[in-house]
């Protein structure tokens, strides 16, 4: 990604629609600045999920102009798309984690993608598992594991690879609100070192606990004013 | 370290040899792992491609017999009877300084007479003839190597000399068997085709089966951004792996075959004769066996992955 003073999410006038379900997101201006942290909120269904999928490239918007680390994503030739994910880290509600691979195996595998070599590979991990507080369960199954856990583990995987964007869909949807407070805190903490993190979610409770911009979205729109943090 | 000169990662070609020594290794353990689909698998592959190699080998060894006993060829020559001994026998001399004559026997009349005499039970009967009817006889072995052509035009050679009374030489039958060989030749290669085809459709099947079941894993990997061609060579492998072990079986069965057939049939050509043994395929048909299973696999699983990985999102 290009480094520098461009934004690290800027979006102008982006529509999306689903065949057959009419537009899930109606001209979205949005821009989060490098090193920002910042939630998507609303309802189920106001398009949240789908804004995060069109900024982790994993659907292409119909119109507008969406730009993500100065890659211009509507235009991203689909044999760069594997490169551009390399790039950003992505956190699942559903944690999407491999049950018949190790915990240090499921957050190597960015790492394996890229080539690296396996001393740098174990070190990375170790670290990343460490910084989630979980180098004890390495060698565990995710399966074996709490939800809290494997979320924890999720993280750990997409913050492996040093990304500059970290994108999070839900990342406390299954958690009690004891472990969603403690996966939060440890969003902040990577936002803190510099990751720019945006996350959707719909507890809002939590969101407002937390010192972020808030991009409250409402039938595809945004419901109100969302200005870049200073 | 040396190879870190260009920061945490090794350079291109080692990335590339690490990235496929590390599918390559991946696709064995995954088929090491689950022994029985791995085993009905490459055991219908084995017997797939084990039918044109057996056939290829019957063909080898059907030749081998008619070569044998195209070298047995004789050429039998009927002298007319105003054709001195001597003259016969300077005749057979300048035969056999000949590059397509092997070897030449001479029969005299008196020698036809006296040996038909002795073994045809007729000696009374052929005392009372007023004359020997039996011509002088030259039997001509052709030169070992010779073929169907080469005989052929020693007989008309032998056909064109004055002396020459009549020639007799079967080789209708070796003709046969010639043009039933080059037959079974050509629909070996039609029959391997057809098979090679069935081996593209059975290793696509498996590897179809493979990328359904670790669906969710492929959409994972996607999702982190692994490219396409990291997620096809593990299942491109795992082709490989199952044509190689396929052709090694067919290998397998094929010599298992040939060790079970070898004495009946030693015993056969003994009956008649012959010393012929069964020879099996041969280093360049087993190369072919092995490469063609590979090739086959390889090429069977990357249409299936192809295909499969269009279908599972994200793009």
């Amino acid at each position: 990604m290009v480094a520098g003073a461009q934004p690290m999410i800027h979006m102008e006038q982006l529509c999306h629609s689903y065949p057959g379900s009419g537009e899930v997101l109606s001209h979205i201006d949005f821009t989060l600045q490098r090193g920002e942290m910042a939630f998507l909120t609303g309802p189920s269904g106001a398009g949240k999920s789908t804004l995060l999928k069109l900024i982790a490239c994993l659907d292409r918007a119909d119109q507008g102009q969406l730009l993500v680390g100065g890659v211009n994503l509507r235009t991203l030739p689909r044999r760069r798309v594997a490169a551009f994910r390399q790039r950003i880290g992505i956190v699942f509600q559903s944690f999407s984690l491999l049950s018949d691979r190790r915990v240090f195996d499921n957050v190597a595998m960015p790492l394996v993608i890229r080539g690296l070599y396996p001393g740098d590979i174990a070190r990375r991990v170790r670290a990343a598992l460490d910084a989630v507080d979980l180098l004890r369960a390495e060698r565990a199954f995710p399966l074996t594991l709490s939800g809290g856990e494997q979320q924890r583990v999720a993280i750990a995987r997409a913050i492996v690879a040093k990304p500059e964007l970290l994108l999070a869909d839900e990342p406390t949807g299954n958690l009690d609100p004891a472990l969603s407070a403690e996966i939060m805190h440890l969003f902040r903490r990577f936002n803190e070192v510099g990751v720019s993190v945006l996350i959707a979610s719909h507890q809002l409770d939590l969101v407002r606990r937390m010192p972020c911009r808030e991009i409250a979205l409402e039938q595809g729109r945004i419901a109100a004013p969302a200005p870049a943090s200073p | 370290m040396s190879g870190r000169r260009g920061g945490d990662r090794p350079p291109a070609h080692r990335r590339w040899l690490s990235a496929h020594g590390r599918a390559c290794f991946e696709a064995l353990g995954r088929l090491w792992r689950q022994p029985l689909a791995s085993l009905l698998s490459t055991a219908v592959l084995g017997i797939t491609l084990a039918l044109p190699t057996a056939l290829h080998v019957l063909i080898s060894n059907l030749g081998a017999v008619g070569s044998d006993w195209q070298h047995g060829a004789r050429i039998t020559v009927f002298v007319r009877d105003d054709v001195a001994d001597a003259a016969l026998g300077e005749w057979a001399a300048a035969l056999r300084s000949r590059p397509d004559v092997h070897r030449v026997e001479t029969l005299t009349r008196a020698q036809a007479l006296a040996e038909f005499k002795a073994y045809s039970g007729l000696g009374e009967a052929v005392a009372m003839l007023p004359d020997n009817p039996l011509p002088a006889t030259l039997i001509v072995t052709p030169a070992t190597g010779l073929g169907t052509a080469g005989v052929e035009d020693l007989r008309l050679a032998l056909e064109k000399q004055e002396a020459t009374e009549e020639v007799l030489l079967d080789m209708q039958w070796l003709e046969r068997l010639s043009a039933l060989l080059r037959l079974l030749e050509q629909t070996v290669g039609l029959f391997a085709l057809t098979l090679a085809a069935a081996v593209l459709v059975i290793v696509g099947n498996t590897i179809r089966l493979d990328v359904a079941a670790r669906r969710e894993e492929i959409e994972v990997m996607k999702l982190i951004g692994a490219p396409d061609r990291f997620i096809q060579r593990p299942f491109l492998y795992s082709g490989f792996w199952h044509g190689l072990i396929g052709g090694l079986l067919a290998l397998v069965l094929v010599g298992v075959a040939l060790l079970l057939l070898q004495t009946p049939v030693e015993r056969l050509a003994s009956s008649y004769g012959s010393d012929f043994t069964l020879t099996g395929p041969g280093a360049p048909a087993v190369l072919a066996v092995l490469l063609g299973g590979c090739t086959l696999g390889l090429l069977g699983a990357w249409g299936a992955v192809l295909r499969q990985l269009r279908t599972v999102e994200p793009a």
